[in-house]
């Protein structure tokens, strides 16, 4: 029996577990004796004018070796723009020059022998800044009264689209508009940034630094510095926890780098979580404006959506994040006509990137907004409006008017799966009856239905690499180009290289994140892990049986097509004669059994689910609890359900975070009011319930494994099922919409204005 | 100033500044690395350890305010052959850890959790965990572990060093 498909604990835990994963801030290495400790200053002004930065007491303070302000490395060349559809005057500097941007604009950098003389120095610092006006919302930075960068002449980032033809909607009975937030969130994984460099005298740089890709954010260090690539060596220690975050390199670590280089001394730099909090990329952040348009038996004629789309001070990946959106504007469904566009803009607010589904949760939670608020707006259950309009099964690709081309899809029966395991004729009646007798905790019932794209890379000439080899004492190597941190890759590498090598998964060892090793790699993010870097190593292991069956016919005298493989023996032996054959342990005893190989899909996949969530509002105080979230999750072939359900867990966390709690707050004048974890509403316990999954699985025939992303499914299934059902719960009460994140105060709020407004 | 504590217990004598928080102290003056700081405002527990019995945030206690005490940290819950703890077993076997984090203070504040309460509900796990976050796991699989090591018998609720354990 295969080994795929069954709950194969984590080979990772034990050591985790006993001494604890080794994250950057915890290396120990001879390399990094007597490293210095970096310590920035940030700004604590989100816009304003520099007009001195003086260090001069903390070079005084002890145990500080070296203090840099702007004036102190005229030859750093200022980081380049990076996205092509971004004005080139957008341009961030190392440390801030002639103005700030954002509260945590990196204004200078203390280096001290230890950590707390550091955050003494710091103290000593003196800067001045003469405030500017400040932008905070879309809407602000839209009217380009106050610039954030004079030279651009404007503060839009990028155009994506334009508006649809004025006759969109003729013809629809009934047509509904709404702005929706999509609010700008914080990722926090629990290791907040951490980096380490040295210097060898061979002048090549090691650089450590917690990330979601080694040769990504090498190449970015080496690019922002003008360094030969050749020159730098990344490794990437156990990294806790990334959500997007992590991708690519921070400034900061490409910084610590060059620091290194200047001081001649290691130096070393671990964020705390206040200055993760303005310095780490956040999430999300679109303003949306959703239209949907058709009949009043339910039929949905026209769909659009416009996104504003923050993108913090210094333009970076967020500028893309509403292609993705416009990308999956159609969604489940099988509306005939679907308009998307967008437009970017900076504020004075740390820049935006990716966070688990980046794009794709805001094109979801838009459309289900919609389609419920269409099955408002005409009486109908939205359960019977999504039957409806969605996209019927199909197994050969489907292309939708937003442009993507989806592998295979079963929605309708993903929905009806949850609508059955939650009961929902049954929690319909309870909510009637509680709306019966006017109780004060009132029932919400929330569906959602999705589709994403994962390995959105693949047919970009990003594949995966893989590198396998059988050792001479029957232990195996893989060596992947995908980045773990949290995932289980060691184990479910090892275990698709086990299924068919039959070498024991405990005695199967999975490397990653060390750019001499592995000099290409696309390192774990959009969902794209097990498709490609895991198919990679199942090709690589095809590949290193046929090795194996070349050299055994020599060994053996037989016929290469005579040779099968012998899963009991992890060798190959004669068909029809078990124990005839030889171990792959014993090939590489004549000479090294290794096969590298890259792997690349033809297409991304496309997971779907249908999620159903129940809450009580309490009418009251407006409290929302979430009592149940149903979850149907296909992500194509499961390698081992363990693992998966993590990742759905996890996902659903952060998804019921978004829609009820989390939010990254900045008052008027761009001042952060969320960065500390007493502020920022993280997401805990006992705001959950344990989760109920329901299984389904329509395989993929892009990949061998038919495998498609989970990473980050649970996310964009469960921000809109939980937003759902908190305004289904109030909806007989006159409530239409509430916005993101569904707190306490915004739903007491929505209830005292639809009674009023019923009353007036 | 000079401060004496027994850490995993193994009594050691330091020299240590007045302001230097035990979370520190464990990891760098002991070398101690699997106490993780993942906050600074005593939010996120990923720095819990058990101090004279009591499941505490090492970044909210200095190491002078710990002196003359015994300590147990992650590092400390196997036994000397490697066998691992019932709470490490049962995040093991449900899953119960992703990134690995938070896991170290996590499963020293689950220690007490069962201390307190042998038999525990889903709801009682989530109260007795409220103050350990986690991004990874939504908390789904920790609860079933501690269920699950609760279940196992009172050694879940102990650290090898002190027998007792509260929260």
């Amino acid at each position: 029996m295969s080994i795929l498909g069954t709950r194969v604990v984590r080979t990772e835990d034990p050591l985790f577990l006993t001494r604890g994963a080794t994250y950057t801030d915890d290396l120990v290495d001879d390399r990094l004796t007597g490293a210095l400790h970096a310590t920035f200053i940030r700004s604590q002004v989100a816009h304003g004018r520099v007009l001195s930065v003086d260090a001069s007491a903390a070079r005084e303070a002890p145990g500080v070796v070296a203090v840099y302000t702007a004036e102190d490395c005229p030859d750093l060349a200022p980081l380049p723009a990076g996205l092509p559809m971004v004005p080139p005057a957008m341009q961030r500097p190392w440390l801030a020059t002639d103005k700030v941007r954002f509260v945590g604009d990196i204004v200078a950098v203390v280096l001290t022998e230890d950590r707390y003389q550091g955050e003494d120095a710091a103290e000593l610092v003196s800067v001045d800044i003469d405030p500017l006006p400040t932008v905070v919302s879309t809407a602000d930075a839209a009217k380009d009264e106050v610039l954030l960068f004079e030279e651009a002449g404007t503060n839009v980032a990028a155009v994506f689209g334009g508006p649809p033809p004025e006759d969109f909607f003729s013809g629809c009975e009934v047509v509904v508009r709404q702005a929706v937030k999509n609010q700008r969130v914080a990722p926090v994984p629990l290791e907040t940034r951490a980096a380490a460099a040295a210097w060898g005298e061979d002048g090549r740089v090691t650089i450590w630094c917690t990330n979601q890709g080694a040769q990504q954010a090498k190449g970015e260090i080496a690019g922002w510095l003008g360094l030969d690539p050749a020159l730098v060596h990344l490794v990437t220690p156990d990294v806790g926890g990334g959500f997007g975050a992590k991708i690519g390199a921070d400034p900061e670590y490409a910084f610590v780098a060059w620091l290194a280089q200047r001081v001649g001394r290691p130096v070393r730099w671990t964020e705390n979580r206040s200055e993760n909090l303005l310095g780490m990329l956040h999430g999300r952040g679109q303003d949306q404006l959703v239209t949907i348009g058709g009949r009043r038996d339910g039929t949905v004629e026209a769909y659009a959506i416009h996104v504003d789309q923050e993108a913090g001070a210094y333009p970076r990946v967020g500028v893309i994040l509403p292609t993705l959106t416009m990308l999956m504007a159609a969604a489940t469904y099988a509306f005939p006509k679907v308009h998307a566009s967008a437009r970017v803009l900076v504020n004075n607010a740390t820049s935006i990137g990716a966070y688990r589904g980046a794009g794709r949760p805001e094109a979801t939670a838009a459309v289900e907004r919609a389609v419920d608020m269409f099955a408002a707006e005409i009486g109908m259950d939205p359960a019977e409006v999504r039957r409806k309009n969605l996209v019927p099964p199909f197994h050969e690709p489907h292309t939708t008017p937003s442009g993507a081309t989806y592998d295979s899809g079963e929605y309708v029966v993903a929905l009806e799966k949850a609508l059955e395991a939650a009961g929902y004729q049954e929690l319909r009646a309870e909510q009637a009856r509680r709306r019966e007798a006017g109780e004060v905790k009132q029932l919400g019932i929330g569906l959602s239905t999705y589709v994403e794209i994962t390995g959105a890379d693949t047919g970009l000439g990003a594949a995966e690499s893989a590198e396998l080899e059988v050792h001479p004492d029957g232990t195996a190597t893989v060596l992947t180009g995908t980045s773990p941190h949290g995932q289980g890759h060691a184990t479910a590498w090892a275990m698709l290289a086990s299924d068919q090598l039959g070498i024991p998964v405990e005695k199967i060892t999975v490397l990653h994140g060390d750019t001499d090793r592995i000099p290409r790699g696309g390192g774990t993010m959009g969902s794209r892990s097990l498709q490609q870097g895991g198919a990679a190593v199942h090709q690589a292991a095809t590949e290193l049986i046929e090795l194996a069956r070349q050299r055994a016919a020599e060994q053996l005298e037989a016929d290469p097509s005579d040779l099968e493989v012998d899963l009991t023996a992890a060798g190959l032996s004669v068909r029809g004669t078990p124990g005839s054959g030889i171990t792959f342990a014993q090939l590489a005893e004549k000479e090294p059994l290794v096969v590298q190989t890259r792997f690349e899909a033809a297409a991304p996949t496309f997971p779907f689910g249908a999620h159903v969530a129940v809450v009580e509002v309490d009418t009251e105080s407006g409290k929302a609890e979430l009592q149940r979230l149903v979850a149907v999750d296909d992500a194509g072939i499961i390698v081992n359900p363990l693992l998966a359900e993590g990742q759905r867990h996890g996902g659903f966390a952060q998804g019921v975070a978004q829609a009820l709690l989390e939010e990254v707050l900045y008052d008027a004048d761009g001042n952060p009011q969320t960065s500390t974890l007493a502020d920022y509403p993280f997401v805990s316990p006992t705001e959950l319930p344990s989760f109920e999954l329901v299984d389904m699985a329509t395989p993929t025939p892009i990949n061998p494994l038919g495998a498609k992303g989970i990473g980050e499914a649970g996310t964009i299934g469960s921000t809109p099922a939980v937003h759902n059902a908190v305004i289904d719960a109030v909806a007989h009460l006159g409530v239409r919409h509430i916005d993101m994140p569904t707190t306490p105060m915004k739903v007491w709020r929505a209830i005292q204005q639809a009674q009023q407004e019923g009353t007036n | 100033m000079k401060v004496t504590l027994t850490v995993n217990g193994q009594q050691r004598s330091d020299e240590v500044e007045p302001r230097l928080l035990l979370a520190h102290y464990l990891r760098d003056t002991c070398g101690l690395k699997a106490t993780n700081i993942g906050c600074d405002t005593t939010s996120c527990g990923a720095c819990t350890v058990v101090v004279d019995g009591l499941t505490v945030k090492s970044c909210t206690v200095l190491a002078a305010q710990a002196d003359g005490s015994q300590v147990t940290t992650l590092e400390g819950l196997a036994g000397p052959d490697g066998e691992l703890h019932p709470m490490q077993k049962a995040f093991r076997e449900e899953h119960g850890l992703q990134c690995g984090f938070c896991t170290p203070g996590m499963v020293m504040a689950a220690i007490g959790v069962v201390a307190d309460n042998p038999d525990p509900s889903d709801r009682e796990v989530r109260e007795g965990l409220e103050g350990n976050l986690c991004r990874c796991t939504g908390y789904h699989n920790i609860v079933r572990a501690v269920q699950s090591a609760a279940k196992a018998g009172p050694a879940a609720g102990q650290v090898p060093q002190s027998q007792e354990v509260a929260r």
